[in-house]
């Protein structure tokens, strides 16, 4: 599941939907969160402003994105927090390293991160001998199996109990199997504890960074995320350069839709907002904190005024769960780290539509994403101008990488056909009246193949509506 | 070679240039007005409802409460953060038939070995906030941020007075924004996780028990 080879899309959804299994765990899990969702948003009135507010606080730090990064690393760096920037995954991954060099230390501890699953953080890591421990407990779980995380929210979602409790059994020393899910919770703790007490470096992203306070925001459950930020001598933080807000009264709405949207929590068991490093006299907490700031092709992202609106994304998952593809396919299957609707509009852009625009494609357009994003992303807009953009052979300044990849000398044909067939009426007479006789004796080739070995083909009438009419006397006015 | 940050701004500027952008005003969420009671009421069932444990006691009782909650369990200690108020109601009241009281008073280095064996930990509050039902904690000096952490037991001590309708309205009304503590927190309730099949369970990393006084 890395994106060095190119993914085959077609074989990832086969198997996904053959996989009955991950079928059921998954239905049972987007239905749960789906009503979570709705039963915390009732009052719609109330949401419809809610999501108004957030929608114009991404709006408005987008606006002023190099202005609020720069004040953001102004008053990090005067309250003592040490920030480092990065173009690239590589150059991202290369900080951590280097701060973790200079402290000699071995054992990483990580709270979740979607951005550093972005830069394989831990892979590079590993590579390097380090030891890096994801210590939220879904990611936990997937790290274990060595597997990537199927939804940004809850990673493990497409485990259910019985293989979690063999995989407990068999990868973690001394322990008995048991699908009792109190008592796999109790297991990971023991183990987990031990980690937090011995970890060197800690490593969290981040899910608000306020530029107006250098406030660094986290949001969590589990207390791994604290664990993280404050057991280690070091703390080094990642975000993506589109998570800045301006004032620190931007948080609060923008928390409520977060929480809302993701799980249907009024609000996480912890709200976790870190400003500095432990001061004299303070008795724990790091004595350095790091912020790692990445842009791979977010600031391109930003060049668009249609496709900007990607960056208003604050990572809830809330599409992933009303889609109708996502709950059928889960995330392997799209192949790349943010799956979904939100990464099918995301990674064609962050990898190029050459390798990633067929994720574009893996959607009905049904809408339901972009009816329920707590910032108003217009979802459905964006991945029809990401098709639009793989036809799209003109060089632009805003061009995406990869735009153009799928125009093809038979697609045109067959538009031209198209076109043709609906401009000249005699043309169109003729074609309607074919299809009435020929249709059902069509080749199941191409296209027609792809569609028709999963659906009854669609029979055609033996006259057309054209033909009806003339029979019943209607006049062309 | 110029630098990652160079690069950065670099390509930000040139995508600011691209213009087209639609500010709309930001407005403000639908506000919340409760009354005092209302919003202990709040707070207090939206915390129940998370699983944690709140008492609301009077100003002269909550230490009786206190130490009544603590005889219950069979617990090795009780750490605090000493020079606080609640220390010295705390110190000089701790009877030998309670958890021994342990004071939070090294350095993390130093004392992580005690912290990590000690059953709970005690801590005040800064305020509480009614609307999401949520605990605001400014830990310091006195009071350092694993306290509320560590300990399979945080009990916690909240003002009636400091409940605030929204988080906004507390950090507005204090000025948040003038001047940050290295760690601010809202805590909700034990930690929990729903990472297995989505079922919700109580204490994974952090807490267990949350206990909650809420002097009135």
């Amino acid at each position: 599941m890395t994106e060095q080879a190119l993914v085959d899309f077609r074989a990832n959804f086969a198997k996904a939907l053959n996989d009955k299994q991950l079928r059921r765990n998954l239905t049972k899990a987007m239905d749960s969160l789906r009503l979570k969702r709705k039963a915390v948003f009732a009052d719609k009135e109330a949401l419809e402003r809610l999501r108004s507010v957030g929608n114009a606080i991404r709006r408005r730090s987008l606006s002023k994105l190099p202005e609020l990064l720069e004040k953001l690393e102004k008053k990090c760096t005067e309250n003592g927090i040490q920030v480092h920037w990065a173009e690239t995954k590589a150059e991202a991954n290369q900080v951590f390293l280097d701060i973790i060099r200079r402290h000699q230390a071995s054992r990483v501890i990580k709270g979740k991160s979607m951005v550093s699953e972005e830069t394989h953080l831990n892979h590079f890591l590993e590579e390097q001998g380090v030891e890096v421990l994801e210590t939220d407990l879904g990611e936990y779980i997937i790290q274990l199996d060595h597997e990537t995380p199927s939804h940004i929210i809850v990673p493990a979602i497409h485990k259910n109990r019985d293989q979690i409790a063999h995989l407990f059994h068999e990868k973690i020393p001394d322990t008995p199997y048991t699908e009792v899910i109190e008592e796999l919770n109790a297991i990971a703790r023991k183990t987990l504890r031990q980690k937090f007490f011995a970890g060197e470096i800690g490593v969290s992203g981040v899910n608000f960074a306020v530029a107006e306070t250098g406030t660094l925001c986290l949001v969590e459950n589990e207390g791994n995320g604290r664990m993280c930020t404050t057991v280690p001598p070091v703390h080094i933080a990642i975000m993506g350069l589109e998570k800045v807000v301006e004032k620190l009264e931007d948080v609060p709405p923008l928390l409520r839709l977060l929480t809302g949207s993701a799980t249907g929590q009024m609000i996480t068991t912890y709200f976790n907002m870190i400003t500095s490093p432990r001061k004299p006299g303070e008795k724990d907490g790091p004595r350095e904190v790091h912020l790692v700031i990445l842009d791979n092709g977010r600031s391109n992202i930003l060049a668009d005024p249609e496709l900007r609106q990607t960056l208003q994304c604050i990572r809830c998952g809330a599409c992933l769960n009303h889609c109708p593809v996502y709950t059928r396919l889960g995330g392997h299957a799209y192949g790349y780290v943010y799956p979904g609707p939100i990464g099918s509009i995301l990674t064609p852009q962050l990898e190029g539509l050459q390798n990633a625009g067929t994720m574009a494609f893996a959607s009905t357009l049904c809408g339901a994403c972009a009816e329920v994003c707590p910032v108003k992303i217009p979802l459905t807009d964006i991945l029809r101008l990401l098709r639009n953009k793989s036809y799209d052979t003109q060089d632009s300044p805003t061009a995406v990488e990869g735009h153009g990849y799928k125009k093809n000398v038979s697609e045109d044909l067959a538009w031209k056909g198209w076109t043709a067939m609906n401009t000249h009426p005699a043309f169109n007479t003729l074609s309607t009246r074919m299809l009435g006789l020929i249709g059902v004796h069509l080749p199941r080739v191409g296209p027609l193949k792809g569609w028709t070995s999963v659906r009854t083909a669609p029979k055609f009438a033996k006259k057309s509506l054209h033909q009806l009419a003339k029979e019943r006397g209607l006049s062309d006015e | 070679m110029s630098s990652a940050r160079e690069r950065v701004f670099a390509n930000l500027h040139a995508a600011m240039q691209r213009g087209g952008f639609k500010v709309p005003e930001t407005g403000t969420p639908l506000p919340l007005t409760l009354s005092r009671q209302e919003r202990i009421d709040r707070l207090k069932t939206l915390m129940e409802n998370m699983h944690t444990e709140v008492y609301v006691v009077k100003a002269d009782d909550w230490l009786n409460v206190l130490k009544e909650l603590l005889r219950q369990r069979s617990l090795n200690g009780l750490v605090y953060g000493p020079g606080t108020p609640l220390a010295a109601a705390l110190e000089p009241s701790w009877e030998n038939d309670l958890p021994p009281l342990i004071p939070y008073n090294e350095e993390i280095e130093q004392f992580k070995d005690r912290l990590f064996a000690i059953d709970a930990g005690i801590t005040t509050t800064r305020g509480g906030i009614a609307e999401t039902g949520a605990l605001i904690l400014w830990p310091d000096a006195r009071e350092p941020r694993l306290l509320s952490l560590v300990p399979a037991v945080h009990i916690a001590l909240l003002q009636a007075d400091t409940i605030y309708n929204t988080f906004a309205e507390a950090m507005n009304s204090e000025r948040w924004q003038e001047g940050m503590p290295t760690n601010a927190l809202l805590i909700s309730g034990p930690s929990k996780t729903a990472d297995i099949e989505l079922v919700l369970t109580f204490g994974v990393h952090g807490p267990k028990e949350l206990i909650v006084l809420i002097v009135d």
